[in-house]
C-alpha cells in the first residue's frame, strides 16, 4: 500500500504574457495559485487558477491544451524561459508540481517566434507547420493502390530509425526554443522518416526542396548548432535528423 | 418503427462484394461537382477526406483543434488488429469477423462486421505503403503482438504510439490533398448545426474558434467524424475538448441516436488524484500482456506491494478466467477491478486501485527487454505518478474510455437523415456493446480509406450536385439560432463556472450509470439531471464575449449538450433490462457475477429520435440477426 498523506498545498506567484489579440500589445499579469499540492500538472494548476478569475470576474488565462498526456502536440507554454518547462522529454501537460516549491515565483509565455503569432495569452498560431508537411511531408500513395505491407522489406534498423524520426508530435517547442526560431528540427525529422524508408525514397528530392523552401517562406530562420531544440524537444527527437536534412538536400544539388 | 440496416443478403463472405457492385458510381469527370463536408479530423475523417480528395470529389474538412494532426486518435497506444495471418497461429477474416462480433457480446450488425475484418488487411496495407513505420522484425517482417479478447498475435504496432503514427499517415495524405486543392482545411473550427433541407443533410454551422464568426458551410453530404462522448463522464480518457455536441446538435435535427449506453471502461488507466483533475492517462492494455493484475488477499493488509508474499496475492483475472487470464477483455477485467476495490481489497489513495505487477515478466525476460516493449508507458506512468514501475508495481483503475454508441447508420454509414454519414467512433455500427483492442483504430481507418469512398457514391449519383446554396433561408434560421444560443449562454451571468457544473454532472452520471448501473440508480439520474440543467441556465458564468478565442464559452456549449445527452444515455441504460458488454445491469447477473443477456427480448440495437428537451425521445429498433455465428454466452474463463 502505497503511503499517502494529507497533501501539502502551495501557493505560488504567476507572472502571465495576457494579450488581447493578434495586433493589441501584450503584458504581464501576476497571479496567485492557491491549493496546489505536488500531484496537480502544471495545466491542472491553470485550471485552478482560472476557475478563481472565472469567479472573480476576470477572463480566464487563454492556453492551448488537449490530449493532456503529453502525444497530441497541443500545449504550448514557455515556463520560467524554457519551452515546456525544461524538464527532460516532458511537455507542459506532463509535468507536475511536484518540481515546484511552496512561494515560488513562475513565469508562463507564449511560444515566441516570427512565424508563429500569437492569437491570444498563450495560444499561438502554428499553422506554418501545417504547410511545411503540405509542401512534401507524405508518401503520394493512392488509397488502394498498396502492394502487400510485407512485399517490401524494411530492416528492423531502419523501421527504428524511421520511428526514432516519426515520434516528432509537431509542437514547435524546437522552434520557440531556438535563438534563430528556425523549424530545422521539425523539417529535418519528417524528411528523415521518409529518407529512411523505402516508401518514400522515390520523391526523395522533391520533397526536400520544397519542404525547405516552405520552412523560409514561413519565415522560420536556419540552423546555427545551438542545440536548444533537442532539449527542448518532448520527445528528445536527436539532432541528427537536422545533419540528415542538410545531406539529403546537398545530395539534390548533384543529381 | 423497426429501422431496416439494409445489410446485404447471401453468404456473409460475400456481402461486401456483391454489395460494392450493386451500387451505384459517380463518373469521374462528375465528381469534383459535387463538394463533402468532412466534420473532424482522426482517423476516419482524415482518412475519408484524403481518400475522397483523391478521387476528385471538392473536399471541405473542419476540425476544433489547431492542426488536423491533433484529433484524439493520435493517442491510441497499442495498435491496429488485422487478420493478415503472417504469425500463421489461425487467424483468418472469419476469426476475426467472429472474435468481434462476440467481443461486441452479440449486439452488432454482422455484416458490417465481417467487412471490416475484410478490409483490415488493406488497412495495413496502405498504412506501410504511407511510410507508418510499423514494428518489425530482425528479417525485415512486419512484427504482431497480442492483444486482450483474442487468442492470436494480429495486432501490428508502432512502438506505444500506434494511434500516433496511423493519424500521421492519414494526416499526411491530407496534406497533400490540401496541396492538391482537392481538400480546404478549416483548423480551429467547431460544428454548431446541422443543416437540414427537405429532410436530407446539406450543411453545417460553424463556430469560428479564433474570430467568433459563425457561419454556414453547403454540401451535398456530410460526414460526421468526431469521435465518442464520454466526457459525459467528466472522469475520462478523452482529450478535452472531445464532445457531444457534433452528434447532439445533429440529433436534435432528427438523426437517431443509438445505443448511447454502450460505453467503455479502459482497466489499465492511472489512477484520480483529485477532483480538479478530469483527464485521466490510460496505458495500452498491451501492458496486460507481461503484467499481471493483483490485489492482496486479505483487508486491510498495508505491506507495501513488495513486501507481500506470494500466498497473500490475489491474481484475481488469472483465477476467475484462466485460459485469458490477464488478457480477458476490457469490460470483464475493469468489471473485475471495481469487483476487488468494493470488496475493500484495493490499493491506493482510497481504495481504488489494483496493482499491475511485471515483476515476474522482467525475472522472465529482463528488464530491458520490456523497456523495449512498453518503455515509454513506463515513463509516462513515471511522469504522472513519480513511482518506478520496473521496481514497484504500477496501480491502475478503469477509466471511461470509448463509446460504442453513437448516430445510428445503415450498412452505407448513412444515418436515418439521408446525406447524413457517420464514420468511425461517432457511429455505432461494428463494436456491438463492448469493443476489443486494437480495433477502434482499425475501425476508423476501415470507414474511411475502404467503406465510405465507395458507399458516398450510391447517394450522390442519386442527388443533384450543389442543389442547396448559402442563400438558402434553412442557412439563414440555422445561424441565427446559433448566435441565439451563445448570447444565451453569455448573459446568463451566473455564479458557478463551467467546469463546476460538469464535475457535478460526471460525478451523477460515473456513479449511477458507470461500470454498474441500477433501475434505481439510472431512476436518480433520470429524476436529478432536470435539475442540473436548469441551474445551469440560471447560473453559470461564461466571461468574455463570442467575438473573439472564448474557451468558456466553447466549454459551456458542450457541457449544455453533455447535460442533456446524459440523460438520454441514462434512459438507454434504463430501457435496456439485461447486462450485455458494457452495460452491466446489476439485476442481471449470473451467480458468478458475470453479465447475463437477454437474448429474447433484447437482442436489437436501440435507436433514438429527439421529441423536444423536455419530452422523452421515441425509441425505435433495429433487430439484429445472427446467421453466421452462434449465439452464446460469452465466456472467456
Amino acid at each position: 500500500m502505497s503511503e499517502h498523506t494529507a497533501h501539502e498545498t502551495m501557493t505560488l506567484k504567476l507572472i502571465v504574457w495576457r494579450q488581447k489579440g493578434p495586433d493589441e500589445p501584450g503584458r504581464f499579469e501576476t497571479y496567485l495559485a492557491r491549493d496546489i499540492t505536488e500531484h496537480h500538472s502544471f495545466l491542472e494548476m491553470l485550471d485552478v487558477v482560472n476557475e478563481d478569475l472565472i469567479r472573480e470576474g476576470i477572463e480566464p488565462i487563454v492556453f492551448d491544451h488537449d490530449c493532456r498526456e503529453g502525444i497530441c502536440g497541443t500545449c504550448s507554454q514557455v515556463i520560467n524561459g524554457l519551452a515546456h518547462g525544461g524538464q527532460t522529454r516532458t511537455t507542459v501537460c506532463q509535468l507536475h508540481m511536484r518540481k515546484f516549491k511552496d512561494g515560488d515565483t513562475i513565469y508562463i509565455e507564449p511560444w515566441r517566434a516570427k512565424a508563429f503569432p500569437i492569437l491570444k495569452d498563450l495560444m499561438v498560431d502554428r499553422s506554418a507547420l501545417d504547410r511545411i508537411i503540405q509542401a512534401g511531408g507524405y508518401a503520394s500513395v493512392n488509397t488502394g493502390a498498396a502492394p502487400d505491407g510485407n512485399a517490401i522489406l524494411i530492416s528492423k534498423e531502419d523501421a527504428d530509425y524511421a520511428m526514432d524520426a516519426a515520434e516528432c508530435i509537431g509542437c514547435g517547442a524546437c522552434v520557440a526554443a531556438c535563438p534563430n526560431g528556425a523549424a530545422m528540427l521539425f523539417t529535418g525529422a519528417k524528411v528523415s522518416q521518409f529518407a529512411s524508408l523505402p516508401q518514400g525514397r522515390e520523391e526523395g528530392r522533391i520533397r526536400v526542396t520544397g519542404m525547405l523552401q516552405a520552412m523560409q517562406e514561413c519565415g522560420f530562420g536556419n540552423c546555427t548548432n545551438h542545440y536548444e531544440c533537442q532539449a527542448a524537444c518532448p520527445k528528445g527527437i536527436d539532432v541528427k535528423f537536422i545533419a540528415r536534412l542538410n545531406r539529403e538536400y546537398l545530395k539534390t544539388l548533384f543529381m | 418503427m423497426i429501422l431496416d440496416g439494409k445489410s446485404p443478403t447471401g453468404p456473409i463472405e460475400q456481402t461486401w462484394d456483391k454489395h460494392r457492385f450493386e451500387m451505384k458510381l459517380v463518373n469521374p469527370a462528375n465528381k469534383r461537382k459535387y463538394k463533402v463536408l468532412v466534420v473532424g479530423t482522426g482517423l476516419a475523417g482524415a482518412s475519408a477526406a484524403a481518400s475522397l480528395g483523391e478521387l476528385g470529389y471538392n473536399v471541405e474538412a473542419f476540425c476544433y483543434q489547431d492542426s488536423p494532426r491533433r484529433a484524439h486518435s493520435i493517442a491510441a497506444q497499442g495498435g491496429i488488429n488485422a487478420a493478415k495471418n503472417y504469425p500463421n497461429d489461425g487467424d483468418s477474416i472469419r476469426r476475426l469477423f467472429y472474435d468481434t462480433v462476440k467481443g461486441g457480446d452479440f449486439r452488432s450488425r454482422e455484416a458490417d462486421v465481417w467487412r471490416l475484418a475484410q478490409v483490415s488487411n488493406n488497412i495495413i496495407d496502405q498504412c506501410v505503403a504511407q511510410g507508418v513505420p510499423f514494428a518489425r522484425d530482425y528479417g525485415g517482417y512486419l512484427d504482431n503482438r497480442s492483444f486482450g479478447g483474442a487468442q492470436v498475435s494480429r495486432t501490428f504496432y508502432a512502438r506505444g504510439q500506434t494511434g500516433q503514427q496511423l493519424l500521421l499517415g492519414a494526416y499526411s495524405a491530407l496534406s497533400r490533398q490540401i496541396k492538391a486543392g482537392t481538400v480546404k482545411m478549416y483548423p480551429r473550427t467547431e460544428m454548431l448545426d446541422l443543416v437540414v433541407v427537405d429532410g436530407e443533410a446539406k450543411g453545417i454551422t460553424i463556430r469560428d474558434l479564433v474570430t467568433g464568426e459563425v457561419r454556414c458551410h453547403v454540401g451535398d453530404a456530410v460526414l460526421l467524424c468526431t469521435g465518442g462522448y464520454v466526457n459525459v463522464f467528466y472522469l475520462s480518457t478523452n482529450a478535452m475538448g472531445c464532445s457531444v455536441t457534433a452528434l447532439w446538435r445533429a440529433y436534435k435535427k432528427g438523426a437517431y441516436f443509438a445505443n448511447p449506453c454502450y460505453t467503455q471502461i479502459h482497466p489499465t488507466c492511472i489512477p484520480q488524484s483529485g477532483d480538479y483533475q478530469s483527464k485521466l492517462t490510460l496505458m495500452s492494455e498491451s501492458l496486460r500482456n507481461d503484467g499481471r493484475c493483483w490485489v492482496p488477499k486479505n483487508h486491510d493488509d498495508n505491506r507495501p506491494p513488495n513486501d507481500i508474499p506470494e500466498e497473500d496475492r490475489d491474481y484475481y483475472l488469472e483465477r476467475k478466467y484462466p485460459s485469458f487470464g490477464n488478457l480477458a477483455p476490457r469490460d470483464i477485467a475493469s468489471r473485475a477491478a471495481k469487483e476487488q476495490c468494493d470488496d475493500g481489497r484495493g490499493v491506493g489513495p482510497g481504495g481504488r486501485g489494483v496493482y499491475l505487477d511485471f515483476r515476474d515478466a522482467i525475472e522472465r525476460l529482463g528488464a530491458g527487454l520490456i523497456r523495449e516493449r512498453y518503455g515509454n508507458l513506463f515513463e509516462m506512468y513515471e511522469l504522472i505518478t513519480a513511482e518506478d514501475g520496473y521496481k514497484v508495481p504500477m496501480r491502475i483503475y478503469p477509466a471511461p474510455h470509448y463509446a460504442m454508441g453513437g448516430l445510428w447508420v445503415d450498412y452505407n454509414l448513412m444515418s436515418n437523415l439521408p446525406g447524413l454519414f457517420v464514420l468511425g467512433e461517432a457511429n455505432f455500427s461494428v463494436h456491438g456493446a463492448n469493443r476489443l483492442g486494437a480495433s477502434a483504430l482499425m475501425q476508423g481507418l476501415a470507414d474511411g480509406y475502404f467503406i465510405i469512398p465507395y458507399t458516398i457514391a450510391d447517394y450522390l449519383a442519386q442527388t443533384r450536385p450543389g442543389a442547396v446554396t448559402t442563400d438558402h433561408p434553412e442557412c439563414a434560421q440555422s445561424i441565427e439560432e446559433v448566435n441565439a444560443y451563445r448570447d444565451r449562454l453569455l448573459s446568463v451571468n451566473g455564479k458557478r463556472t463551467v467546469t463546476d457544473f460538469m464535475r457535478e454532472l460526471g460525478h451523477l452520471i460515473w456513479e449511477n450509470a458507470g461500470m454498474a448501473r441500477s433501475e434505481e440508480s439510472l431512476t436518480e439520474v433520470i429524476d436529478k439531471i432536470p435539475a442540473i440543467r436548469e441551474e445551469f441556465w440560471q447560473n453559470v458564468r461564461v466571461t468574455g464575449n463570442g467575438n473573439q478565442v472564448n474557451q468558456q464559452l466553447e466549454n459551456a456549449g458542450r457541457t449544455a449538450d453533455f447535460v442533456e445527452f446524459a440523460e438520454l444515455l441514462a434512459r438507454d441504460a434504463l430501457h435496456r433490462r439485461e447486462s450485455c458488454g458494457g452495460h452491466f445491469r446489476v439485476e442481471y447477473q449470473y451467480e458468478d457475477g458475470e453479465a447475463k443477456r437477454d437474448d429474447e427480448n433484447f437482442s436489437y440495437s436501440a435507436a433514438w429520435e429527439f421529441k423536444g428537451v423536455d419530452r422523452e425521445p421515441e425509441l425505435h429498433k433495429e433487430p439484429l440477426k445472427f446467421e453466421s455465428v452462434e449465439l452464446a454466452v460469452r465466456s472467456y474463463k
